[in-house]
C-alpha cells in the first residue's frame, strides 16, 4: 500500500440521529487518529433527534476541504461516511447523489456500526488508507477482521494493509514480551500499536491476531502483565522488534498512575 | 398543449396549498402507524418551498425548477419522507433534463423517474404499504396513457387517480418498511401517510395541468 504512516487523504463523516452520538464518535475516533479529518452531522438543524440534510453537506464539504488541503486530491482520496439508523441513511445517499461528480467518485457509505467501524476507519485513515481500504477497515469492525486463520478470506477482502505473506508456515522470528502499562493494550495505546504495524510491510501476528487490524488487537484484550507473543516470517524481523520496543515502553504510560 | 416552467411553478404551489390543507390528516394517519409528524413535516417542507421559488429567476427552466424543489424538501422535511421526495424530484429533473416544453411522453417520464428514486431510495416495493403504492401504479397508468396518445393532462389525470387507488389500497396492507413495519397485523385498516401525502402531489400536478379557461375545453 502507498503512503504507509504518510498524512491522512480519506476523512471520515459520522451521521447520527442524535448530535451527541455523532460528536461522542467523533471524539472518540480522534483519539486513535489525530490527524484524519473526522466532522460530526447528528440531530436536525436545531439539534433535536433526528437527521439534517444541511448538516450532512456541511461536514461532508468540511471534511473534503480538510482532505484536498492536505494536497490528497489522487482519486482513492476522499470521504468515507458512516451513518447510524433509517433516515440518516437516506439523508447520506441523498446528500452523497447531489455532490458534484468528482466529489461523488471519491465518498462512499460504509456499512458498518457506527462506533466500532469508525474506529476502525479512523486508524486505517490515519495510516494513510485509501478509500476502499478504510471502508473495509469500517465492514470489517464486525469482529471478521482477516487473520492468519482467515488467510483464504483475507485475499478476497482484504484488510487495512493485509499483505498475506505465507499465513501458513512457521514463523520465522517470534519475541515474547510483556506488558507493562497500567491499563494494558486499550484502546489508544492500541491504536498506536496498530499506525506503528502499518509503517512495514511485513505481516506481524499478535497472540494470533493480525497486528494492523486495531479491533483484532483490542479483542485480545490484553491487561498489564499479560505476556505478548509477536512473531513474523524473516523479513518482519525489524517490524516484531520495533513493535515489541514499543509494548516494553509502556506506550509512554508509566507515568499514569 | 405542453406543459412547461408554469405548470411545474402551479404544481409546487399548489401542493404546498394542498398539503397544508391536509396536514392535520396526515398528521392523523401517521399518529396511527407511525410518530405523528408526517403532516408537520411536509407542510413546513412545501412552505419553504415556495419560499425557494420566489427566488428563482424568472426564465428558470423545469428541470431547474424541479431541482430546487428537491433540495428544499430534502433539507427542510424531516424524517425519511424528506430525502423519498427530494431523490424523486431530483430524478425527475434529471428526466426533464433539457427540455422546456414537456409533452404527453415526457410527463409520463417525469413520473417514472420520481417513481424509480423513490424504490432506489427506500428500497421498497409494490404491496410494502409506503408511498411507492402510490407512486408505481401512477407511473404505469401515465405510461400507458402517454402510449397511447392521450393529452398531457390527461396522463396526468389518470396518474393522479390511479394514486389516490393504489394510496386507498394501502389500508389491508401489513406494513414491510418503515416505521410502521414494526406495528405487523396492527398497521392493517390505516392508510399508509405517505402513500396517501403522494396521491396528494399527484394529484395538484393534475390540478394544475388544467388551466381554469380551457377546462370545459379540455378533450377527454
Amino acid at each position: 500500500m502507498a503512503g504507509a504512516g504518510s498524512t491522512p487523504r480519506v476523512g471520515i463523516v459520522i451521521v447520527s440521529h442524535s448530535a451527541l452520538i455523532a460528536a461522542g464518535v467523533v471524539e472518540l475516533a480522534r483519539q486513535m487518529a489525530p490527524n484524519t479529518p473526522l466532522a460530526a452531522a447528528g440531530g436536525t438543524d436545531d439539534g433535536s433527534l433526528g437527521t439534517s440534510f444541511n448538516r450532512v453537506n456541511a461536514a461532508l464539504a468540511s471534511v473534503f476541504a480538510a482532505v484536498d488541503a492536505g494536497g490528497a486530491t489522487d482519486a482513492d482520496s476522499g470521504v468515507v461516511v458512516l451513518c447510524d439508523l433509517g433516515s440518516a441513511v437516506l439523508i447520506a445517499q441523498t446528500a452523497l447523489e447531489l455532490l458534484d461528480a468528482d466529489r461523488r467518485a471519491r465518498v462512499v457509505i460504509a456499512d458498518a456500526p457506527v462506533v466500532e467501524g469508525a474506529v476502525a476507519a479512523a486508524v486505517a485513515a490515519e495510516i494513510g488508507g485509501d478509500v476502499n481500504a478504510v471502508r473495509t477497515a469500517a465492514e470489517f469492525s464486525r469482529g471478521n477482521a482477516p487473520t492468519a486463520e482467515a488467510g483464504a478470506a483475507a485475499s478476497v477482502q482484504p484488510s487495512v494493509a493485509a499483505k498475506v505473506t505465507g499465513a501458513a508456515e512457521p514463523p520465522a522470528y517470534v519475541r515474547t514480551v510483556t506488558l507493562i502499562n497500567r491499563d494494558g493494550l486499550h484502546a489508544r495505546p492500541a491504536a498506536d500499536f496498530v499506525r506503528l504495524a502499518a509503517t512495514f510491510p511485513a505481516r506481524v501476528m499478535v497472540n494470533g491476531k493480525d497486528a494492523k487490524s486495531l479491533l483484532g488487537i483490542m479483542s485480545l484484550g490484553l491487561l498489564r502483565g499479560a505476556r505478548v507473543e509477536l512473531s513474523a516470517q524473516s523479513d518482519g524481523a525489524e517490524a516484531v522488534d520495533a513493535l515489541a520496543r514499543l509494548i516494553e515502553s509502556g506506550f509512554g504510560e508509566e507515568s499514569a498512575l | 398543449m405542453a406543459l412547461g416552467s408554469e405548470w411545474v411553478l402551479a404544481w409546487a404551489r399548489e401542493s404546498a396549498r394542498s398539503v397544508d390543507e391536509q396536514r392535520t390528516q396526515l398528521g392523523e394517519l401517521d399518529r396511527a402507524i407511525g410518530d405523528g409528524d408526517h403532516g408537520e413535516n411536509m407542510g413546513r417542507g412545501f412552505s419553504a418551498v415556495v419560499a425557494a421559488l420566489d427566488s428563482l429567476e424568472a426564465d428558470a427552466t423545469p428541470r431547474e425548477i424541479l431541482r430546487v424543489i428537491a433540495t428544499t424538501l430534502i433539507s427542510s422535511v424531516g424524517g425519511a419522507a424528506g430525502p423519498l421526495y427530494g431523490t424523486a424530484f431530483l430524478r425527475a429533473a434529471d428526466a426533464v433534463g433539457d427540455r422546456t416544453e414537456l409533452d404527453a411522453t415526457a410527463i409520463a417520464e417525469l413520473i417514472a423517474a420520481a417513481r424509480d428514486g423513490i424504490v432506489d431510495r427506500g428500497r421498497a416495493g409494490v404491496g410494502d404499504k409506503t408511498m411507492v403504492d402510490a407512486w408505481a401504479p401512477a407511473a404505469d397508468a401515465a405510461a400507458a396513457a402517454a402510449q397511447a396518445g392521450d393529452s398531457e393532462a390527461t396522463v396526468l389525470a389518470v396518474a393522479a387517480a390511479a394514486a389516490e387507488a393504489g394510496a386507498a389500497a394501502t389500508e389491508p396492507l401489513v406494513a414491510r418498511k418503515g416505521r410502521a413495519s414494526y406495528l405487523g397485523d396492527r398497521a392493517i385498516g390505516h392508510r399508509d401517510p405517505g402513500a396517501q401525502s403522494s396521491a396528494l402531489i399527484l394529484g395538484t400536478a393534475a390540478a394544475a395541468a388544467v388551466d381554469p379557461a380551457d377546462e370545459s375545453a379540455e378533450n377527454h
